[in-house]
């Protein structure tokens, strides 16, 4: 699992990548906190354009995200989730409270 | 139900496999030819419930986790996940959305994404002995094929 991250008018955009399980991601937890409480965004984004895997240990990171982004009075979305991490976010109920954007469908030439 | 191909797996209850025991599950599920959906779904379940043995029936030590995946003769895929860990007291309790026990990383939605993501679901545990889950996943037949 790899993070890079970007700020730009109070917006923080956390890109993710890899695979998202127990493993690491308490280390993804502590890293995305450290950036919001080193930023203070107004917006965080979460990117997960490069996740190839996600289990509902993902849930516990946007969750936590969400609260802390809440507790700043700020938005949390995500964008370009790949499908497999999006059916897992929908099957926990995520869209009801996140506004999460799919992968942009790909145009055939 | 006529078993057509097996497998076991025993591994170490150690975080760090649980990539090791989904992929390993999703490359024996391959030859029923599922979509990369299917596909995704089984290794989702299988990651829950190995991640469940090792934050919850093991907490303080490691421990044995043994996955025995079998192919039906209806395209069904049979996987059983045990450990021999601290089991669990009340399991409905267990499977009800958003209850966990483990830390900050847990949501308390694996049970929740196993029974989304599998056709049938099984936990059996008795404290102090371990727990056993038990999934089915049909996988579609696909045109063309045999």
């Amino acid at each position: 699992m790899q993070m890079t991250s970007f700020l730009q008018d109070k917006q923080l955009t956390i890109a993710l990548s890899g695979e998202i399980d127990h493993h690491g991601a308490r280390s993804v937890l502590r890293m995305i906190a450290d950036k919001i409480d080193q930023y203070m965004p107004v917006l965080c984004i979460l990117d997960f354009k490069g996740v190839t895997f996600m289990d509902s240990s993902g849930i516990a990171i946007v969750i936590h995200t969400y609260r802390r982004m809440c507790e700043l009075q700020g938005t949390l979305r995500l964008k370009r989730v790949p499908p497999q991490p999006m059916k897992v976010l929908l099957a926990a109920g995520m869209d009801r409270i996140i506004s999460i954007e799919g992968r942009e469908p790909v145009h055939e030439m | 139900m006529k078993c057509e191909n097996q497998m076991t797996l025993e591994f170490p209850s150690k975080s760090v496999n649980e990539a090791f025991a989904r992929s390993a599950v999703a490359c024996f599920a391959a030859q029923l030819d599922p979509t990369l959906e299917e596909l995704g779904d089984i290794k989702t379940a299988v990651s829950e419930a190995v991640t469940n043995c090792i934050v919850h029936g093991y907490p303080d030590s490691i421990g044995k986790i043994t996955i025995r995946c079998r192919i039906m003769e209806n395209q069904t895929l049979d996987i059983v996940i045990r450990d021999k860990g601290c089991g669990i007291a009340d399991v409905a309790q267990a499977r009800t959305p958003m209850f966990t026990t483990g830390g900050e990383e847990r949501s308390g939605m694996g049970f929740t994404i196993m029974e989304s993501f599998m056709h049938e679901l099984k936990v059996t545990s008795q404290p102090g002995r371990g727990t056993t889950v038990h999934m089915k996943r049909r996988i579609m037949k696909r045109g063309g094929k045999a």
